[in-house]
């Protein structure tokens, strides 16, 4: 009866189970793998940048803002003296940074001053420009938690991309040098 | 007996007590503004050291983030309003508690779906096995 005629299907029900099973865990750890958990997109990406008025590194007294940088496409590479991964970043910034086309903004988060300066000196300036916040309480508006960072941010304040952990030449050829290029282009236009 | 139910209660109470928070003094204005805090920032995440509480962890993220959260609640703001302003910053991967949206639906459904796939697949069976005896006899002998 129908019974016997379901039987041979049947048979392989729980083999198909267990083959969803398998699948679910392969996909599983192939997540795991390619995707880190420690890098969260930001929610900020296409939405205005925050506003923020933060004195300059070298200068103190002197403060730049939003409106400062606005008119033409920039990136905000947020490091400190005391991040390790910072320091893997740096020389891959000093090689990039006049290969990038557009600024390279620093952004000392969460560092003394004088640390961040002698940081510097040390290792060399990559930055056209850094700025200072060494309460990281404007840094929390950007989404920053943990440096190095970087964001891409376009002519008109506008957040485009955000790189979480150091920048290495295979992310800057696949992920940053493309916007760029794109940025450039609509600006030219 | 008795010393053995003591020291059953012990382990509770340790275990009750691993709930613990970091210590930063935070000036609240009383007891129960404290205890909103400990309620609100242990269902927040630790960015940096995600599976941490905003509550429990000592990174310096967490401390600068309860200092903010501490200054929000002065100002009057309410749960809702300091969530929003840390989602808006952090994605809602910094709420433990997953809203409803639809990233989520498989999250929130899925585990029922499943649940309620599976009492289908018994129950098909069971009524099965259960047919008259006829077919149990035709069936056996061919045991998956």
């Amino acid at each position: 009866m129908n019974t016997a005629a379901r039987k041979p299907a049947a048979r392989f029900v729980p083999l198909i189970i267990f083959a969803a099973l398998v699948a679910f865990f392969v996909v599983g750890l192939v997540w795991n793998q390619t995707h880190d958990a420690r890098f969260v997109p930001s929610p900020l990406i296409n939405k205005p940048a925050p506003a923020f008025r933060l004195p300059r590194l070298e200068n103190p007294t002197q403060f730049v803002t939003k409106a400062d940088l606005l008119g033409h496409p920039y990136l905000l590479n947020v490091f400190a003296s005391w991040c390790f991964a910072c320091g893997d970043e740096h020389p891959t910034l000093m090689a990039y940074r006049d290969k990038f086309g557009i600024p390279l903004i620093g952004y000392d988060y969460k560092d003394a001053p004088q640390d961040a300066r002698a940081w510097l000196k040390r290792h060399g300036d990559p930055y056209h420009e850094v700025l200072s916040d060494p309460s990281g309480d404007t840094a929390i508006n950007f989404g920053v938690y943990g440096a190095p960072e970087t964001y891409l941010i376009d002519a008109h304040g506008i957040i485009r991309y955000k790189h979480i952990g150091p920048l290495t030449p295979e992310v800057i050829a696949k992920e940053l040098e493309p916007r760029i290029h794109a940025l450039q282009r609509e600006g030219s236009t | 007996m008795k010393r053995l139910l003591a020291l059953a209660l012990l382990a509770f109470a340790l275990t009750l007590s691993l709930n613990a928070f970091a210590i930063d003094p935070l000036p609240f204005q009383n007891n129960a503004q404290r205890l909103r805090f400990q309620h609100l920032t242990r269902d927040l995440r630790c960015m940096v050291c995600q599976d941490e509480s905003l509550l429990a962890s000592n990174a310096d993220f967490a401390k600068q983030l309860r200092g903010q959260i501490f200054d929000m609640m002065q100002e009057g703001k309410s749960d809702r309003q300091i969530k929003d302003w840390l989602v808006a910053r952090y994605s809602t991967f910094i709420l433990y508690d997953p809203p409803l949206a639809p990233s989520t639906i498989a999250l929130w459904f899925g585990t029922p779906a499943i649940f309620i796939a599976g009492g289908i697949i018994v129950i098909v069976l069971l009524r099965r096995r259960t047919r008259p005896a006829a077919s149990i006899a035709e069936e056996s002998g061919d045991d998956w």
